[in-house]
């Protein structure tokens, strides 16, 4: 295992793993919808940059996409999504759904494979087909699915997530699971951090839930535990 | 050479027509007669089949064709030029299910095809499409839609309308007969597409071609023998309707 791993980690081998860098975002979708909930620090090598990152950008009030990878190429990419969503509206008279959206973004960036982009994204939303969550990434990977994280603190996340995930949670459990989640990856993750951001997709749009420092959630979730 | 053909064919007249679009249009009106009818649950396209040549095979001539499942059409007009129409179309149907993951909505197709036209209309050498088509189907939501494109790349939604020869005449039977009790079942619509089409049509059900769609069905092209059965049927109506009016006079 150990010399097949290696060939990955070779630098400048052609079989180089490129890992999603800085991040820690989630999603999931439950009965009430989809819960999205993402960090925000963003890094540049060691260095912080800022903590106070919004790594969620609304491209409508149905549809929203989530950021990980390299922050100009996330931002500037899904504005450019947020874009032809509009004009698809604008043209269709109706809002555009949510597998049209992720596949559009997906076709953009499979245009530019193998040229360095570096993004890995969750659009998330409710259409007439019910509540949608697909990760698109740079590769022109595109899932649908129910549950996804992405980031370097993808895997913390998903041991929270998947432990207490089940579709007939309630809201005010849900909330607390997305939160969690985050913030044991901001705890053991040195790429993410800063505050929780969470959203929750609802049939009539998104509402931004809260925003909690991490800081404040490590205190909360001590006296939990006493 | 390639400074020829830099001069648009399609220009203004000085009193603001487009003379290459009317005489395509004058195309149309010499093309076969199409009636489409929008009914609750089903959409109904009928076309005056030209009398076939007798080593002719029949089937290599239809004039109405399927876009997509759920979609399809009829036209009036030069039969070449609906075949780029048509195959254009049915490329971009599929090409929208692959990009957005749903089937056309009848009004996109539509769009497509009057923007196709118009493009035809404002290029270099190139000439208008000289076709009217009538476009049916059902979109996701299950809403029956009935369209028409004529060749200035203009379309409308309608109930029901003809288009090509003695188009005005079957125009003026339906705005008589087009009712809601007219279209409450499935096969009234049929019939009141086939009363249309027999205003107009010379030796009855042998020149009729008729195609409908039900809701969540594909295209089904109904077989002569169907045809023939609801044309007895219809004249069965007429004579008993006939024999009303004349015992109302009577007493």
């Amino acid at each position: 295992p150990s010399k097949f791993m290696n060939r990955f980690s070779e630098k400048d081998g052609k079989l180089k793993l490129q890992f999603n860098h800085g991040t820690t975002t989630l999603a999931f979708k439950f009965q009430h919808g989809v819960i999205v909930a993402v960090d925000s620090r963003c890094t540049a090598g060691k260095y912080i940059d800022t903590q106070y990152f919004k790594k969620v950008i609304e491209i409508n009030p149905y549809l929203l996409g989530t950021m990980s990878g390299s922050a100009a190429d996330c931002v500037y990419w899904e504005r450019v999504l947020a874009q032809h969503c509009r004009i698809y509206k604008l043209r269709n008279k109706e809002q555009i759904t949510v597998s049209a959206a992720s596949k559009l973004l997906s076709n953009m960036l499979a245009g530019y494979r193998g040229m360095g982009l570096s993004i890995g994204s969750m659009i998330c939303g409710w259409d007439k087909k019910g509540p949608g969550l697909y990760y698109v990434d740079e590769n022109g990977t595109r899932l649908s699915g129910n549950m996804f994280s992405t980031g370097s603190g993808h895997s913390y996340a998903y041991g929270v997530m998947d432990s207490g995930h089940r579709y007939d949670l309630t809201l005010p459990e849900a909330y607390d699971l997305a939160q969690r989640a985050i913030y044991h990856a901001t705890h053991r993750d040195a790429y993410s951090g800063g505050t929780v951001n969470m959203y929750h997709v609802k049939q009539d749009g998104w509402i931004k839930v809260s925003q909690e420092d991490v800081g404040e959630l490590y205190q909360k979730y001590l006296k939990e535990r006493q | 050479m390639a400074a020829r053909y830099d001069r648009a064919i399609t220009v203004f007249s000085p009193d603001g027509h487009l003379f290459q679009v009317e005489y395509a249009q004058e195309a149309v009106k010499k093309g076969s007669t199409a009636v489409g009818i929008r009914g609750k649950d089903i959409v109904v396209l009928g076309v005056e089949k030209k009398s076939v040549a007798k080593l002719q095979e029949e089937r290599t001539v239809r004039k109405i064709c399927a876009l997509d499942e759920h979609v399809c059409m009829a036209f009036a007009g030069l039969t070449a030029d609906a075949r780029i129409v048509i195959n254009r179309a049915r490329v971009e149907c599929q090409s929208h299910r692959l990009t957005v993951e749903d089937p056309v909505t009848v009004e996109y197709i539509t769009r497509y095809i009057a923007t196709l036209k118009q493009r035809y209309t404002q290029s270099n050498g190139r000439r208008p499409f000289g076709i009217s088509a009538l476009i049916v189907g059902f979109d996701y939501d299950g809403t029956p839609r009935l369209y028409q494109t004529d060749p200035s790349g203009t379309y409308h939604a309608w109930k029901s309308n003809a288009i090509g020869r003695s188009a005005k005449t079957v125009r003026e039977f339906l705005e008589k007969n087009y009712t809601e009790e007219a279209i409450a079942t499935d096969n009234d619509a049929i019939k009141l597409a086939i009363k249309a089409l027999l205003e107009v049509v010379q030796s009855g059900g042998k020149n009729i071609e008729l195609a409908v769609i039900r809701r969540s069905q594909p295209l089904k092209i109904l077989e002569s023998k169907e045809i023939e059965t609801l044309v007895a049927e219809i004249e069965k109506e007429k004579e008993e309707e006939a024999e009303k009016k004349k015992q109302k006079k009577a007493t």
